[in-house]
Parts: structure tokens; sequence; C-alpha cells
């Protein structure tokens, strides 16, 4: 056996995440857990797991946390392969098409939907987990389940809300946050009189930039697709949708159409915006490195638009097993225990508002109370809508986001290279040809 | 049967210099182990494997997916050229060919450019020259993703170096837009490959000066050749086979350029750095279309073909390498 820095580090952090497990109880929860567990893992069992590579220390080390004291219970050991969150689709692509890989990949969206016949049936977790805790959020089921079987877990959701400061929004004129369109254009102006402009990305950020043209394209009451898949993008509400962008694009600071993920945590941390859209991450942050304007910040739902209901597009994070796995049982073990009261309330008080919950018994989580600037992100899995919309939520929806298809026509208009008719066009023609396939 | 035959075939050359009457009888395997064509193919079958495998396979593989619908963990079925004809007017498609030819075109001759000149200067006795030499190569030696990230944040919207120094020195009032703009998005990636790309130019060029004898540049001295004399009558016609190699590569990887864009923009803004091979990317993993994406590369065949037999035509004049005219 080899024993190098690679393998002490593992070592280290294996032992690290033990006695975190220990301390905080959930070594003894786990092996409760484990001598009720209905999924009883194949002996010998080993599994690989990736996940995308958190946002939030404290998560992860939950995350870990948790994983130990699995293992520890059920001598199932499991290896934890982190990757930044656009490399796990592709990288859950290609252990479907080639049928080697991770046993479980933790992903985004619509990612079991693009390949369900690679998937292990979790039916049964599903069912178990639903009955135990309250069942599950109507979005967990519309991205969980394919073809009447769940192809995959929603362990949880991002919020993707508005984070402002409030010091910024009373310099602006307005004491509350808006709750309409109109409102919020309003005080993005006022907000680039202030000389703390607004931001947003327009590059192309698979999750705040996604989250937040979606809420403005369906905020008009403007879809790509009706409920039969039938691409209907090119509307009045489409152009509407395009004119009200470039509107807001005007404000804001400027450079936001190269924007990815994490250019707005840097803009608003350093004090350059006053307003931008992300999960709780930047409050977060702001808290665990003392800093003075932790207080000033706060969130807001999306303001509700023309269609006079809420629009908001939340990330979700579905958790999957591939059906060439040698351990089903150890799978479905693993996603039961990860799932479990109060395996899942530790690691939400980890998360510190970062993760939402699918299962509804998990509203009087008290992470949700012990801050209320946190509160708001507890309706994110109840509040979202789904990738597609009103059509389905399978690979074509997971195709049109990757391709950044609405994204790529507001940021068409916002920066001038298309007028807003061509862009939706253009869209329109993108759209049908995954559609038709 | 064929024994006979090959026994009489044997007779009729009749015994060979060295060899006693018996070797003629030898057998088959024994034959054939003494047979030079027949020992030359088991060697080459490791190699031919190989390629099969590793370069034929994937490459026959890939056109025959742009021939169909496939998709992630679907094998699809033959569509014929229906792939082709959708990206024919795909405005995105033709953005990316267009993007891909300016990147490869403007940061191959400028690689060219500055690598040669940086060549001719390594080439000079300076002091700490094989310090200089290591120096040149750092960025070459840096793993892309790494030079990429460090391009992003010099490219940052809020933060750029570059706005900084300029904002502080009162030359701008407002940050430059380096990757929020289309076309500063262009050459700030353009810029940032020839960055990348210039000291495999400059080292390579460096070692064909090398073997450049001095004794050239000695008579042409005495015939009474000037600087420039030497170079475009010495140093360039010598250095010409090498030229055409290291150019070959050079425009080879950068047209199949994929870790820069992808690192420092995805694409965007609204697809203005789209590479083909980014493009094709996107659609076959991201996308989970195997067959548009495989079109995508297969159609970037033509062009890294015509470099290649642009680079073997040239190799093959052997007149023209020697500084001679063709004939």
């Amino acid at each position: 056996m080899s024993f190098n820095r690679r393998s002490f580090m593992k070592g280290s952090a294996a032992a690290a995440a033990l006695l975190a497990a220990e301390r905080s109880g959930l070594l003894d929860v786990a092996k409760a857990w484990a001598a009720m567990n209905p999924f009883k893992p194949e002996a010998g069992a080993e599994l690989r797991l990736l996940r995308w590579k958190r946002f939030i220390q404290s998560e992860e080390d939950a995350f870990n946390a948790a994983v130990a004291a699995f293992t520890e219970a059920t001598g199932v050991a499991v290896t934890v392969e982190n990757e930044f969150m656009d490399d796990i689709q592709p990288k859950a692509s290609v252990a479907a098409n080639v049928g080697s890989g991770p046993d479980l990949v933790w992903g985004l969206y619509s990612t079991p939907h693009l390949f369900p016949n690679k998937l292990l049936d979790l039916t049964d977790v599903a069912d178990h987990l639903g009955g135990e805790y309250g069942g599950w959020v109507d979005s967990a089921k519309a991205y969980g389940v394919n073809g009447g079987k769940w192809i995959g877990l929603p362990m949880c959701f991002n919020g993707n809300y508005i984070n402002y400061r409030q010091s910024a929004i009373e310099k602006a004129g307005f004491k509350t946050f808006p709750d309409d369109n109109a409102g919020f254009l309003e005080l993005c102006k006022a907000l680039k009189g202030t000389g703390m402009p607004a931001g947003m990305a327009l590059g192309h950020a698979s999750g705040d930039g996604n989250a937040w043209v979606h809420w403005a394209l369906w905020s008009h009451g403007g879809a790509m697709v009706d409920e039969n898949d039938k691409v209907i993008i090119d509307s009045p509400e489409s152009l509407a949708a395009c004119e009200y962008v470039k509107e807001l694009y005007d404000t804001f600071i400027p450079g936001t159409a190269s924007w990815n993920d994490g250019n707005n945590n840097k803009a608003f941390l350093s004090g350059e915006v006053g307003l931008t859209n992300n999960g709780i991450s930047i409050y977060t942050k702001a808290v665990v490195d003392g800093m003075e304007m932790a207080a000033d910040i706060d969130h807001a739902v999306w303001p509700t638009g023309p269609v006079g209901k809420p629009t908001e597009f939340h990330i979700a994070y579905p958790i999957m097993a591939f059906n060439y796995t040698k351990f089903p049982n150890a799978c479905k073990a693993f996603m039961a225990f990860m799932m479990s009261s109060p395996t899942y309330d530790k690691w939400l008080d980890g998360a510190v508002g970062y993760l939402t919950h699918s299962l509804n018994a998990f509203d009087n989580a008290p992470v949700w109370t012990d801050d209320p600037k946190r509160t708001i992100f507890r309706e994110a899995a109840k509040r979202t809508l789904t990738a597609g919309y009103q059509g389905s939520v399978g690979e074509k929806a997971a195709a049109a986001l990757a391709e950044f298809i609405v994204l790529d026509m507001f940021a068409s208009v916002a920066t001038g290279q298309s007028s807003p008719a061509d862009a939706v066009k253009q869209a329109a023609r993108k759209a049908e040809r995954i559609y038709s396939r | 049967m064929a024994v006979t035959d090959t026994k009489a075939a044997a007779q009729s050359k009749g015994p060979q210099p060295g060899q006693s009457g018996d070797a003629m009888y030898l057998s088959l395997g024994a034959r054939l182990a003494n047979n030079k064509g027949w020992l030359g193919f088991w060697f080459m079958l490791p190699a031919t494997a190989f390629l099969v495998a590793f370069l034929t396979y994937p490459l026959g593989l890939g056109i025959w997916l742009s021939l169909t619908d496939a998709s992630i963990g679907r094998s699809g079925v033959f569509i014929g050229i229906e792939n082709f004809v959708w990206l024919m007017d795909d405005d995105v498609f033709w953005l990316s060919v267009f993007n891909t030819m300016l990147y490869t075109v403007v940061a191959s001759v400028f690689k060219f450019a500055i690598g040669l000149y940086l060549a001719l200067l390594l080439n000079k006795h300076i002091p700490f020259k094989a310090f200089i030499r290591a120096i040149v190569l750092l960025p070459w030696i840096v793993p892309t993703v790494l030079s990429a990230i460090a391009f992003w944040w010099i490219y940052d919207a809020q933060f750029s170096v570059i706005s900084w120094a300029l904002s502080g020195m009162g030359l701008i009032d407002e940050n430059i837009n380096f990757l929020g703009d289309p076309w500063n998005a262009r050459w700030a990636t353009i810029f940032a490959n020839i960055w990348r790309g210039v000291p495999f130019v400059a080292i390579t060029l460096l070692a064909g000066l090398q073997t450049v004898s001095p004794s050239l540049y000695e008579a042409a001295t005495i015939d009474g050749a000037n600087r420039w004399q030497l170079f475009r009558y010495v140093t360039y016609p010598m250095l010409t086979p090498i030229i055409a190699v290291v150019m070959t590569f050079s425009v080879l990887f950068t047209f199949t350029d994929f870790q820069l864009i992808y690192a420092l923009t995805r694409g965007g803004p609204v697809n203005a750095t789209h590479l083909m091979a980014t493009l094709s990317f996107q659609r076959a993993i991201l996308g989970g279309n195997l067959g548009e994406g495989a079109a995508i590369s297969t159609a970037m065949i033509p062009f890294l073909l015509s470099a290649i037999l642009f680079s073997w035509f040239g190799l093959q004049r052997r007149k023209w390498q020697q500084g001679e005219g063709d004939d």
C-alpha cells in the first residue's frame, strides 16, 4: 500500500469528517438508522459519488460528516469527487454513454432526463422518503419522474433571489423592495443614478444567468413551448420581455454581458453593485468574513410581471444512480440516509439557507427561522417553475438550457446585436431544432 | 500442396550464397521468421493497432455520428447529411466558422512574427541566455486553464488590472469592457492565445536557427551581405522547413483551441467567441445532441486537412527547402 501526500490528505479529510459526525451525534443517528434501513447494501459495497463543488464551506463539511457517518454505520465506503457545477453534466453524460464511471451523480436541473434509460429506478426510495417526510414538493416530482418512475431524487433546490443593499435602495428612494416589474425597473434606474447600480449576469452563466432571464421571459407571459412542447417563443410577450430586458440592461453596471456565475458575487461584495440575483452565498460570505455590509444585505422574491403570478426559476439539484452500478442497494441506502431526519436537518443547517428542502416535512427545519434573512429561501422549491415551464422537463428542456437559447436571445438584444424581432425569431429557430428531434 | 509449391519455388531460385542445400527445405514458419517483409509487418502491427484504435476509429465514429441523430445515451439512426444541411442555415454555426478563421489567422500570423523575432534575439550571445530562454517558455509550460483564469482576472469587467492602471493614469474614465463586447472579446481571446502560443514558435525556431552553420554567415559576410541580406538569403531559407512544420502545428493547435475559450467566455457574449470546437462541445455534450456536435467537428476536417496538405506539399519541395527556386 502506497502512502503519499494525496492519500494523507484524503485520510485526514475522512478522519475530520468522521470526528465531526461523532461530535454532532450523527454517528449514533446513522447506526440507529442502519438497523432499520429498508435498503440493505450489498456486501463489500463501495460507491463513487460525483457532486458539484460546494459554494458554502459549512455545507460541504456537513455533507462530508453525513457521508462519514453513513460509511461508519453501513460499512459502505463512499468516495466523494467534486467538480465545478458546469462540468457535472458533461461528465455524467460521458459516464452514461460509456457505461462506466461514478455510481452516483449529484447534478443540476433535468440532467437525469438526458439519459433516463441509463439510470436506476428510484421509485421505491422516493416513495419511502415521500411517505416518511410529508411528500415531495411538486417541482421535485417534475424533475424526478420520467415515464412514471423516479429516475432522480431532487435532494434540494438552490433559491436564486434578489440580493440587495438596504442602504442602496433607500438612497434610490425606495423604502421597501418593489413587488412588480415596473417598480423593479424604476428601482434599477434610480440605483444607476446613485452610483451603486444593479448588475445581473448575461454571459453564459448557467445558474444566475438562466435564473433571471427565465424570470424575465415568463413574467411577461412568454414561454419557449406550450403544454405539448410546441415552440411558441416567437410571440408578442417575448418581444415585450426583450424590450424590458433591454431597458433593465441599460441600468446595469457595464460588463454584465461577460459575467459568469462568479462575477456578481465579487462585484456585490466589493461594493460595486447594490443589487444582483444570487443564492444566499453572498450574504453568507459577508457573515462568515465579518463584513460590515452583512447587516445591510437583504433578499427579495422576484417581482411579479404582467402575467400576474410568481415566475421564479431556482436551481434543482437531483441525485441519480447509474444502472451500471454493481451496488444499487447501497446507492439507494445512501440517498435514503442523506434525506432522513435528523441527518438532513443538520445538512440544511450547514448549508445556512443555500439549499432548500424538497420534502415538505423540513419546512420546520430550524435553519429557516434562526436568521430572518434566510426565511425567504424556505419557499424556493415550492415557488420555482421547472425547466421547460409549461412543457416537459426532459432532455429537450435540458438541451435548450444548455444552449442558452433564452439567455442569448436577451443578451443579443441588450447588447444591440439584434432587434427584439430578430432575436426572438433566432431563438424560435434554435428551439424548433431541439424540440423537433 | 502449398508446401510442395513453396519447395518448388525455393528450388527454382537455387541455393543462395551462404546457404547450404538443406536451408532450402526450412519450414514455412522458419522461413517467414527470416523474411524481412513478414517481420516488418509484425513490427508495424502495434503502431497500426494503436493508430486504428486511437485515430481511425474515433475519426470514423465521429464522421458516422455526424450522419445520425444520436444523442447522449441513445445511438440514433442514420439521417444522411441532415445535420450538415441544418448547419448550412445556422447563423451561430457560420459565426463560429468566422470566429475560428479570424482567431486562427490573426493569432498564427502574430505568433509567427513575434516568435521569429524572439528566436532571432535569443540566438544572439546575450547575458543569462539560458535563464531568459527558460522564462520565454513559461507561458507554454503553464497549464492552459491556469493561464486562462489569469486572463479572466486581467479582463474582468470590474477588477481588470489593465483598466485599473489606465484609469489610475487618467487615460480612461470607465473600465474597458474586455469580454462583454463582441469585438473586444474576440481580440481579447486572440491576444491570450498569442501570449500562450508564442513560446512554442520561438523555441522551435530557435532550435532551427542553431542548426544553421556559422560558415554560411561567414561566407555571406565576406561576400558583403548586410544584416537584412544575411537573414533573407541565409537564415530564412535554412529555416523554411522548420517554419513549415512549426506553423502547421501552430495553425492546428489554434484552430482546434478549446480550453482558453471555455475558461474565459464559454463562447459568449452572444456566441461572439464561439469557435467550432467549443460550439461542437456545447451542442454535443452540454446540449446532448451528439449528431449535430459531431457534424460541427467533422466540418473542421477540411480546414485541418488543408493546413496539413499545405505543409506536406511545402515539405516535398526539396529545392525550395534549400533556398533555391522551384523547377
